[in-house]
């Protein structure tokens, strides 16, 4: 689908709810020195980082300097070793019990994860349930919509990203690029205030990248969500972002709008960095 | 063969009923234990997983013929009462083959890959809406070739029961040769009962095999003939699964 079809697309409302009801550009996500290692690697070292709501971050930076994991952190995939992290007023990594802050247990993460959605490089989309009903188990098993509604939502969301016609293949009969547009439609259906693209299209054929990227060029323009991207895509990343983390061995060396980051860098490790993927 | 008379076919062919009822009623005991026990092993409370891995080795390590002697003999010593030979025989035969059964269903459901669980975090499922509705139905078509083995290993190992005197395949094959003294053609009949009962098994195995890869979107093409050629299909449609 091509980015001018979204405005008459009657879709785009739907999606705009997607995105929290209370979109002011008051801080969503806050991370307070949050130190994550794996064995004596040392993967994030006290980072503090916020993202305000509505906002679209993308985090840059050679591999292995922590951007996925900060959306693996965020998607409780895996706990912080220390520092804690906020989704709007509510801890991720720990409950308020009788006024004391203590490690969050199972049901407390799964509440404030609810707010937050993610898309995996490998798209991991059910191949056990047809498209449809990779839409719509969570919404019908999880917030608890009838299955009408959420048949409905899915839908909405798989013409919204141009396979309206393919709700009754199963996963393996469908293309990379359709698979991920699929797993983008299954994300938004349970209506996260966040949305975490994990290089969503590093496992792609070249000529399906396009594809997935107008539908989150559409999705970035035209709805309030939250977005974290972790990507090597520059050109998507100069197109959506409202602000850019440069990250390097665990640390953000720098940040700012596209037009600097990637204009003129202050830092010399982000020009080394841009000049060598651009 | 023609010294077996109508009257001692009939033994026989009663026998085949008693031998595919045992078969039917362990392997649904079975069944039942290794569900049970293959995802208790993978739980993440460690007693949770102590348990069923002592459960695990226990059975795994015994033999279920005295594992039957045991509960057909000294029950009733223990306790003052006594099991039906053939309900001896399905617990002590469910029991056993349940614990290797444990062992398929376990490695099946740690092979799903881990993305898919993350997927399932991703939306908020439970771990038993994650297990239910995600990883055992695709581990399900991986568990199937090796339980039938382990269904046709079961329905052999249902010989046991003759010494408990549960009038099985065997037990019919011994009062048989005893009445013609003949030992080949009463065994020749009952190793054509076997092959034929392992055969419908494992024809209904495969059934099943198809229809679970089918649920996760790996069909096999159609074939009329149940032949040879299918097993190189099976080799590669598994092949291609990863992919998803």
């Amino acid at each position: 689908m091509s980015a001018d079809s979204t405005p008459t697309n009657p879709n785009a409302s739907t999606s705009k709810e997607t995105a929290n009801p209370a979109v002011d550009g008051s801080e969503l996500i806050r991370f307070d020195k949050v130190t994550k290692r794996f064995g004596s690697n040392t993967v994030l070292d006290e980072l503090d980082f916020k993202v305000d709501s509505g906002k679209h971050v993308t985090l840059i930076g050679p591999s292995g300097s922590g951007k996925t994991t900060i959306l693996r952190l965020l998607m409780t995939l895996m706990k912080p070793d220390e520092g804690t992290i906020k989704v709007g007023d509510a801890y991720l990594t720990h409950e308020d019990r009788g006024g004391k802050l203590v490690p969050a247990g199972d049901k407390h993460i799964r509440e404030v994860r609810k707010n937050i959605g993610m898309v995996f490089q490998q798209f991991n989309l059910f191949p056990n349930m047809k498209v449809l009903r990779n839409i719509t188990e969570a919404p019908v098993h999880v917030l608890g919509l009838s299955k009408d509604e959420a048949e409905e939502r899915a839908r909405e969301l798989l013409d919204l990203v141009g396979l309206g016609d393919r709700g009754d293949a199963y996963p393996t009969q469908l293309s990379g690029g359709q698979q991920q547009r699929v797993a983008i439609a299954r994300a938004l259906a349970m209506r996260p205030q966040v949305l975490l693209l994990d290089e969503v299209t590093s496992a792609l054929d070249p000529e399906l990248v396009a594809g997935v990227l107008d539908v989150l060029r559409d999705l970035a323009h035209s709805t309030d969500i939250t977005m974290l991207c972790v990507t090597h895509e520059m050109n998507f990343a100069r197109d959506i972002s409202d602000q850019v983390l440069m990250f390097d061995s665990g640390r953000i060396i720098e940040s700012g709008s596209p037009e600097k980051m990637f204009g003129d860098p202050d830092h010399e490790r982000t020009r080394e960095f841009l000049s060598a993927v651009l | 063969m023609s010294d077996i008379t109508p009257g001692l076919w009939e033994l026989l062919l009663k026998g085949l009923w008693v031998t595919f009822q045992l078969t039917v009623y362990s392997a649904a005991l079975g069944a039942a234990v290794a569900l049970v026990i293959g995802l208790a092993r993978t739980h993440r409370l460690w007693i949770v997983r102590f348990l069923s891995g002592t459960y695990f080795e226990i059975f795994r390590g015994t033999s279920a013929l005295v594992f039957m002697f045991l509960v057909f003999f000294a029950l009733p010593i223990a306790f003052g009462w006594q099991l039906v030979p053939m309900w001896a025989a399905v617990l002590a035969m469910g029991l056993t083959y349940g614990a290797y059964g444990s062992e398929i269903v376990r490695g099946a459901v740690a092979a799903v890959a881990p993305a898919q669980r993350e997927a399932g975090i991703a939306l908020s499922f439970t771990p038993a809406q994650s297990m239910r509705k995600v990883v055992l139905p695709q581990a399900w078509p991986e568990m199937i070739p090796p339980l039938n083995n382990l269904l046709i290993e079961l329905l052999k190992g249902t010989a046991l029961v003759s010494v408990l005197g549960v009038g099985d395949i065997s037990f019919g094959a011994q009062l048989v040769r005893n009445a013609t003294g003949q030992s080949a053609p009463v065994y020749t009949v009952i190793l054509v009962m076997y092959f034929v009962l392992a055969f419908v098994l494992t024809r209904g195995m495969r059934v099943l095999e198809r229809q679970a890869k089918a649920g996760i979107g790996q069909a096999p093409p159609k074939r009329r003939k149940l032949s040879l050629r299918q097993t190189k299909d099976l080799a590669t449609s598994g092949g291609t699964g990863g992919a998803a």
